[in-house]
């Protein structure tokens, strides 16, 4: 078997950095669904804005590694050579992870700073999602640029242009392009909202999904030997598709921002689409498998596909549909209908997906020490990544629909009937409902941890397995059809 | 210009399929090109007119603007009234009432509703409340917080002030001594100024129109 390149080394890394930062997502979780249940917990030492800050940050920055880091694993692959400009790739990567570390410690220890600019530059922005404060969006701008040119560059070096890796440029350009939307300050809420939705929504519901297009088309190619042409073609589907209802679905954001009414009409019919892409995604999934009967050498890997083709579009799709028209979304806005949405869909669409990547990393990986012999085919298999897969599966559904009826009961009470106000809200806060869904949701936070540790444990301890008799159409870690 | 929504909706589709079938021809539709013309275009197409969107949005949010006040709005008096026209509730300013006991300049204003804004993201509000419904949901919506009944309910008599903006700010000082349920506000060590500021913050957002959300704020279902 062929040696790593660089490249795949640092994407390692990256997942390395990545999974922890899950862990970390994980804990800050768990601290915010207990003080839901006990809002004394830890008051005055963690309070739920700041770990529900660290929470959603630790899943944006980590995703985004394992996005980086898939980048890092396929490229070279991809192109048969090594990633051109790979010294600067490594020491961005030695920058990201120490600018991450220097913006979670100012996080947990300094939490907030007098209303100046000072505290915009140094310690938040205070703009959910990306509240990193300014001196390290310069860095995440500076480390976005350094992949993008390794990407291009190596494009160039190797003087072709696959359909995956042309729809891979066009799209990381403009998802490191829109994050510039996200760093400027205005004392007009409207417009502040307004363009902060160009990062937020413009990254998880256009370019990321796009980019996991693309990661998805490779690991299909590798993981059942899909032709490229009928992954590519595929692929421009799913672009057509999501590109042209995700970029005009931006208006379901603007409905009640200080935006004109017109946005009522197209943001609730192009974001009404939305989930169409999402579906073409699974059929391509499912084709695909079918077409080679599930023979894959990586069943962890195939199985997070599946996840993640499911997900997406339960998550994603169904769930965004079921709040995103106006005269819904007048009520259930800002509820725990969202927090319902936003569980199932990153877990769906994105985290799944940078488990699936991670296997096949994995099972390249610990195919190194072994001499294949004739007549044998290895498949990475193992018990304990079932019991993740399930566990994990069970626990992220559980907490969805335990927040689901929180929101609807919000959506009922608070909105709909008491008319949203201070009193309003809390009475539907108090409401039995209400309450034992965080109860409910706590026990599946609970149990999605121990399903981490259960992944982390199979992750250090999955090996390939001999079988004979099987029939395995692909081999762990063997190139697939050329472009 | 006023945009209809369907007008964009039907013409960006359009365009979009137009395009596609024209830069195809010859090609089948079950090609890989037909397909990368599609993408393509729908990329181009979708961006020219969200940037074409966003040119017109301005007009509505630009301070000043026809849905975004100007920062002396804190100036007048401020309902949140049922539009028949509309069939949903809009923001309806009235004559001046002043904010903390006085009238503010354009220049006081603008700096007071910085220093608001700045502190509003300063202490992460957004990560447990809401604004114009977006944020966190472990407190209430703030939207429409300026005109909440509970400041004259509760509020005013509990902290003792009987000046509106007075018992906010007050409130907002020391909600972990004040507090309205068992869920408790943190200190956030706001200063008397960054208090007031987010007072004037508050009040401004109010006179935000904001197509009717949230539904009937601070007036119980009929």
């Amino acid at each position: 078997m062929d040696k790593l390149y660089e490249s795949q080394k640092l994407a390692i890394w990256y997942f390395a950095v990545a999974i922890v930062l899950f862990g970390a997502q994980l804990l800050f979780g768990l601290v915010g669904a207990i003080q839901f249940v006990n809002p004394d917990f830890l008051f005055g030492v963690l309070d739920f804005s700041i770990g529900r800050m660290l929470h959603i940050n630790a899943l944006v920055v980590w995703l985004l590694l394992g996005f980086i880091g898939a980048i890092y694993w396929f490229l070279p692959k991809e192109f048969g050579r090594e990633v051109v400009g790979i010294k600067l790739g490594k020491l961005a990567f030695f920058i990201l992870v120490a600018a991450v570390t220097v913006v979670v410690l100012v996080y947990i220890f300094i939490q907030i700073g007098p209303g100046d600019w000072k505290t915009l530059w140094f310690i938040t922005e205070g703009r959910e999602y990306i509240e990193a404060p300014r001196w390290a969006d310069i860095g995440i701008v500076a480390v976005a640029l350094v992949v993008f040119y390794n990407v291009v560059a190596t494009a160039l070096a190797a003087k072709k242009i696959t359909g995956i890796t042309g729809v891979l440029i066009v799209d990381l350009g403009a998802l490191f392009g829109l994050y510039l939307a996200g760093m400027f300050y205005t004392p007009n809420i409207s417009v502040d909202q307004f363009y902060w939705w160009w990062v937020v929504h413009l990254w998880v519901e256009a370019t990321w999904e796009v980019l996991i297009g693309v990661l998805m088309a490779w690991s299909l190619m590798y993981l059942l030997g899909s032709s490229r042409k009928l992954v590519e073609t595929w692929l421009y589907v799913e672009v057509f598709l999501v590109f042209g209802t995700g970029i005009l679905g931006l208006g379901h954001h603007y409905f009640w921002i200080g935006t004109p009414e017109y946005w009522l009409g197209i943001g609730g019919f192009f974001s009404a689409l939305e989930p169409i892409p999402l579906v073409a995604m699974i059929i391509h999934a499912i084709y695909d498998a079918g077409m080679h009967k599930l023979r894959t050498a990586n069943r962890p890997a195939l199985f997070w596909v599946f996840a993640q083709a499911f997900g997406n579009f339960l998550g994603a799709g169904v769930w965004g549909f079921m709040q995103t028209l106006p005269q819904i979304n007048l009520y259930s806005h800002g509820t725990q209908m969202a927090a319902s949405h936003g569980h199932l869909a990153f877990f769906g669409a994105y985290v799944a997906a940078n488990l699936a990547v991670l296997y096949i990393i994995v099972g390249e990986l610990r195919m190194k020490g072994i001499t294949p012999q004739k007549g044998v085919k290895y498949v990475l298999d193992s018990k304990a990544w079932r019991y993740a897969y399930v566990g994990m599966i069970i626990s992220i559904i559980g907490m969805t629909a335990a927040l689901l009826v929180a929101g609807f009961e919000q959506t009922l009470q608070e909105r709909a009937i008491g008319g949203s106000t201070w009193q309003a809200y809390i009475d539907a806060q108090e409401h039995p409902w209400f309450k034992e869904a965080m109860l409910w949701r706590l026990g599946f936070g609970v149990l999605f941890f121990v399903s981490y540790i259960i992944l982390i444990y199979d992750l250090l301890t999955i090996k390939p397995k001999p079988v004979k008799e099987e029939e395995i159409e692909t081999e762990l870690g063997a190139v697939p059809e050329k472009a | 210009m006023k945009i209809g929504w369907l007008e964009v909706t039907v013409a960006s589709i359009f365009i979009v399929i137009f395009l596609t079938l024209i830069f195809s021809r010859g090609s089948n539709w079950l090609e890989p090109k037909f397909w990368r013309n599609a993408a393509i275009f729908s990329g181009v197409i979708m961006t020219i007119f969200l940037i074409f969107l966003t040119f017109d949005t301005h007009r509505y949010i630009n301070m000043g603007g026809i849905n975004v006040p100007e920062p002396d709005v804190i100036n007048n008096k401020i309902l949140y009234v049922y539009d028949d026209a509309k069939g949903y509730y809009v923001p309806k300013i009235e004559g001046q009432e002043g904010f903390f006991g006085k009238i503010w300049s354009k220049e006081e204003a603008s700096a007071l509703i910085d220093k608001g804004k700045k502190t509003i993201q300063s202490r992460n509000c957004m990560d447990c409340h809401t604004l114009l419904g977006n944020g966190a949901y472990y407190a209430p919506d703030l939207t429409k917080a300026w005109l909440d009944p509970k400041w004259e309910q509760l509020i005013m008599p509990v902290v003792g002030k009987s000046m509106k903006e007075e018992a906010m700010a007050t409130w907002l000082q020391n909600p972990d001594k004040y507090p309205t349920w068992t869920r408790k506000m943190p200190n956030l060590r706001l200063t008397p100024e960054e208090a007031k500021a987010v007072v004037a913050y508050l009040k401004y957002m109010s006179a935000i129109y904001t197509n009717g959300f949230p539904d009937h704020f601070g007036v119980a279902a009929k």
